[in-house]
């Protein structure tokens, strides 16, 4: 028997960080999709941010270990549709990835969805400065979620979280 | 007793995660020897975003087989003469790099269309995973294609290089649209759709790009690998599953 209710399993999830980017929760980065509260269990879907994303199971094994803390062993699931998108991030979020020294995502375009679209949006501004005298270092970061950027403002590297 | 529809889903299925981990199993090759050390984390990101896709459809292959199949099974556990790869992914790349983005480039445009595609399959965990996919197949076009326009509108060696990968590679294209009774049956139940459609707007896609890096596109010649849905392939796929495959081959079962 299931005594929580729905919202505070969702405030429990809320309070598992991201393992990649612990300023940010796994809820806010909008991995976890949807909680089902059962008769006898909890069921939990949660989905990749990027397919290959190495810190999904680590999300998963902390989900495990922060709902055994209540009694709960939930059955959790993966699911691909609808994709990830950084779309799903609040402007709260957003904030709190610049404020750690990320470079939060813009929204995402149509545009974007082709490959050879120009979806040059101009200089990201840089989380430390705010400089917009910024440029693309690499389209790939040290997590497949980010960017690698160069403000010639603060003359300092940075990493985007990428529009995705 | 399995239907003809799902045996036809799971060949389905095989085909485009063999296709994707075999790829990505030649890109990783590049981790720690990247000619720069951005470039070698962005391949190293491109061959995870590639197995993360595996994954998803081995996944979906072992759910509908049963029998206690996972996604490890068909990775480590399968023969050369299983894989259904294209030939064109197992093509080694002897340490140079255009010769690798060209073959993300190709590959690439292909699967971009195919994903789109199946973004409309009434299969609701085919349509779920080319969603996915796509987003990530996107990036990597645009990344190899970047390349390719740099390289081919570059140096004198630079674009002798990238001709050289493009001209050798261009004979393995004509596999990628490859289809037969596995394609037909998922066709004409709305899952799958027919490759032969995007074909046209595969070959512009690429045109584009090789018009901006001012590489002449070759001849198309009589010359056309083939064999992949056959599970036939070229000499190079063993030693890569040799070296893929050893460690669970030789420690059965094995854990971290």
């Amino acid at each position: 028997m299931v005594t929580l209710e729905s919202s505070e399993i969702w405030d429990l999830l809320n309070s598992i960080p991201d393992p990649e980017v612990p300023a940010i929760s796994i809820v806010e980065l909008g991995v976890v999709r949807d909680v089902r509260i059962t008769d006898s269990n909890v069921e939990v879907d949660i989905t990749p941010t990027y397919s290959g994303c190495p810190a999904l199971k680590s999300m998963e094994e902390q989900i495990r270990a922060k709902l055994l803390l209540v009694g709960l062993t939930p059955i959790i699931k993966t699911i691909y549709k609808p994709a990830w998108t950084t779309d799903w991030m609040s402007d709260e979020t957003k904030e709190k990835l610049r404020a750690y020294g990320i470079a939060p995502p813009e929204k995402l375009s149509f545009e974007n969805l082709h490959p050879f679209a120009n979806n040059d949006k101009g200089p990201v501004a840089c989380p430390f400065c705010s400089s917009t005298d910024t440029s693309l270092t690499s389209r790939f970061g040290s997590t497949a979620c980010k960017a690698l950027h160069f403000c010639n403002g603060c003359r300092q590297p940075f990493e985007q979280f990428k529009c995705h | 007793m399995m239907t003809d529809l799902n045996k036809a889903l799971i060949d389905f299925c095989l085909r485009i995660a063999d296709n994707s981990l075999i790829h990505a199993q030649r890109i990783s090759e590049w981790t720690g020897h990247g000619p720069i050390l951005e470039e070698d984390i962005a391949m190293s990101n491109v061959a995870l975003d590639l197995i993360g896709q595996s994954r998803g459809f081995y996944t979906y292959a072992a759910q509908i087989e049963g029998d206690g199949k996972t996604e490890d099974f068909y990775a480590f556990r399968r023969g050369e003469r299983e894989f259904r790869n294209k030939l064109m992914v197992e093509q080694p790349d002897n340490k140079d790099f255009g010769f690798t983005m060209m073959k993300l480039f190709l590959n690439g445009c292909f699967d971009y269309l195919m994903f789109r595609d199946l973004m409309k399959s009434t299969d609701e965990t085919i349509s779920g995973l080319a969603a996915k996919s796509i987003k990530e197949v996107t990036y990597h076009v645009r990344h190899a294609g970047d390349w390719i326009v740099r390289l081919g509108d570059g140096t004198e060696e630079s674009h002798q290089r990238i001709q050289n990968s493009l001209n050798e590679l261009w004979p393995y294209t004509n596999e990628l649209f490859e289809q037969d009774s596995v394609d037909a049956l998922l066709i004409s139940n709305g899952i799958a759709f027919d490759k032969e459609k995007f074909r046209d707007e595969w070959t512009k896609m690429v045109h584009e790009i090789f018009a901006k890096a001012t590489l002449p596109v070759p001849e198309n010649n009589t010359y056309s690998p083939t064999g992949g849905l056959k599970g036939i392939h070229s000499e190079h796929l063993g030693y890569l599953l040799a070296e893929m495959q050893y460690l669970p081959r030789t420690y059965p079962d094995a854990v971290w």
